[in-house]
């Protein structure tokens, strides 16, 4: 299979310590490729090298075959990059649609357009609407999003990341902080994703990795240490030693 | 285009601007159209500010600068003999909108205090630019010899000057309000409610802003050429930082990132100033030396128990 996102060597330092240590790592087309690890192993550091809001210290990072080392994210973004945040990142201020609306015109041409309203504008509206509808936010689409419920505020920002038509998603934590029922819901929405997108899923609920994951990468001490099926992680004995076995 | 409430309140002050002069004249107060076209051209200002402060996020503590270039604009073409309007406030929104490229291409990339700072910097720069130029009378300023001169309006006729300034705050509301809720607007009020999400969406800000900074430096500009106008007299003051202050403070009293907030705010402040300065029930002198003290303690009441200014206090949603 064609592997849509791939990492060379990636190395990411903060002073002495070493986040990202020599990370090999590809996300192939079509597959949903979880990334999991015990808190502090650099998973965040990681993901934000793949969106672009850090530079590694060496390595590379290629996307659809190309070099994308050293664009930022706005510019990965643009080549069909899309990311959800672990710590909720939407425009609190904004009502649902007007967030998604504004997530469709970043991908909709320049925003040079200085008259005409944009909250009456059908191409930004009717394609928002679709994918609230999609993510089951259509009847909250006139509440401010700040109002919103946390799990709806996650809802919210796959919305986000969808309406940018991107070609891989990257998740940071969606089901975190969530109640059971929310995190079942996020699990399902995510599970309809899964067939259409390639997806990227750095998470902590074992549940949702082993149900989501077509492979499975586990990240300690920045770097991977193994990488295979759900079921191939699941008998690894390094991961049990490292990760599985504390929670067991 | 649907009204809401607030905009019929809106429109309903500026129907009561336009029925100042009238009323000035029947009881032979001129002194008011004198009063409320200062209002008006400071609250033209503070729209442009309120753009990029309100709306974007970019609290400029320089844009007196602007007011200033526009002033020069017109009083130093004239001081040279050059009275057509057309030019003179071409110069004057055109030199403003440079300086603004110029200063907003440095401090658009900052933010937070270094954005003021850099702001406030340039000002002060231009300001004692202004002072030390004696050719233009230094920091004693200088008349102007003629107000800008129109084919189709005769500035000297007060009356029709007003309502000219009039026309100008309208249009300026109107443009602010259109590019706020425009693409163009959505994005600087994106990048203003969280950055890292816009980038991630896929926008670059710096643009957007750059270009919000240039327009709302270009509006100011405008009102500089009309304030000179207004005044019949160039001095560097006002570009002195205390003016840079009286903007925002115009802005914040009378609701950020609102479309009536510059006005409400600008009335306000220039209305209490007459006020206190003219106030009998207290020790006058008292009262004359300290009215900046009393607005001080209204705009910390403000800032405290009204978020969104005057314009809060009106019915109809905040924007």
């Amino acid at each position: 299979m064609n592997k849509l996102l791939e990492t060379h060597q990636l190395r990411k330092s903060f002073g002495a310590l070493i986040a990202t240590d020599g990370v090999d790592f590809d996300v192939r087309e079509g597959e949903t490729h979880a990334v999991i690890g015990p808190n502090g192993a650099g998973k965040t550091t990681f993901i934000k090298q793949l969106s672009g809001e850090l530079r590694p210290d060496t390595g590379r990072v290629s996307f659809g075959g190309e070099d994308v080392t050293a664009l930022a994210s706005q510019h990965r973004s643009r080549k069909g990059l899309a990311r959800s945040f672990q710590i909720t990142s939407i425009y609190r201020d904004f009502s649902a649609l007007d967030n998604v609306a504004l997530a469709v015109q970043a991908h909709a041409g320049h925003s040079f357009r200085f008259w005409k309203a944009a909250r009456q504008d059908p191409l930004l509206i009717e394609p928002a609407l679709k994918i609230l509808q999609s993510v089951g936010l259509d009847k909250r689409i006139n509440i401010l999003a700040a109002e919103l419920a946390h799990g709806e505020q996650r809802q919210l920002e796959i919305a986000m990341a969808l309406a940018t038509r991107p070609r891989l998603l990257l998740l940071d934590e969606p089901v975190a902080g969530m109640g059971t029922d929310e995190s079942l819901r996020m699990v399902e929405l995510l599970a309809s994703l899964k067939d259409s997108k390639t997806i990227v899923l750095v998470e902590h609920d074992m549940d949702a990795v082993f149900s989501l994951a077509d492979r499975i990468s586990v990240l300690v001490y920045g770097r991977i240490i193994a990488t295979g099926t759900p079921e191939e992680i699941r008998a690894n004995k390094e991961v049990r030693a490292a990760y599985l076995g504390e929670e067991a | 285009m649907s009204m809401t409430p607030r905009s019929w309140i809106l429109v309903g002050l500026l129907a009561l601007l336009a029925a100042v002069p009238p009323v000035a004249a029947y009881f032979d107060a001129p002194f008011y159209l004198d009063l409320l076209r200062r209002v008006m051209i400071f609250a033209i200002a503070a729209s442009s500010l309120n753009l990029i402060l309100g709306y974007g996020g970019m609290v400029s503590f320089g844009h007196a600068a602007y007011l200033g270039i526009g002033a020069y604009a017109v009083g130093v073409l004239g001081y040279y003999g050059i009275h057509n309007g057309c030019l003179q406030w071409g110069v004057a929104i055109g030199a403003s909108a440079l300086v603004a490229l110029a200063i907003g291409a440095i401090s658009v990339r900052t933010s937070g205090i270094y954005f003021i700072m850099i702001t406030l910097a340039f000002t002060q720069m231009l300001y004692y630019l202004g002072i030390s130029i004696e050719e233009y009378g230094g920091d004693d300023g200088m008349r102007l010899k003629l107000r800008s001169e129109f084919d189709f309006i005769n500035l000297n006729n007060e009356t029709a000057f007003y309502y000219l300034v009039l026309a100008i705050l309208a249009f300026a509301i109107l443009l602010v309000h259109r590019l706020v809720n425009s693409r163009f607007g959505r994005v600087i009020q994106a990048a203003r409610s969280n950055e890292a999400r816009t980038r991630a969406i896929g926008f670059s800000p710096y643009p957007y802003r750059l270009a919000a900074f240039v327009i709302s430096g270009a509006l100011c500009g405008l009102a500089g050429a009309l304030l000179v106008n207004h005044t019949a007299y160039l001095t560097p003051e006002f570009m002195n930082w205390t003016r840079s202050g009286e903007l925002m403070f115009m802005v914040i009293l009378g609701g950020i990132a609102t479309s009536a907030g510059p006005l409400l705010g600008a009335a306000a402040l220039l209305l209490l100033e007459d006020v206190l300065q003219g106030w009998s029930l207290l020790p006058k002198e008292a009262v004359r030396d300290h009215w900046q003290l009393y607005l001080g303690v209204i705009l910390v009441l403000v800032v405290l128990f009204a978020r969104r200014g005057l314009a809060g206090l009106l019915p109809g949603k905040n924007e």
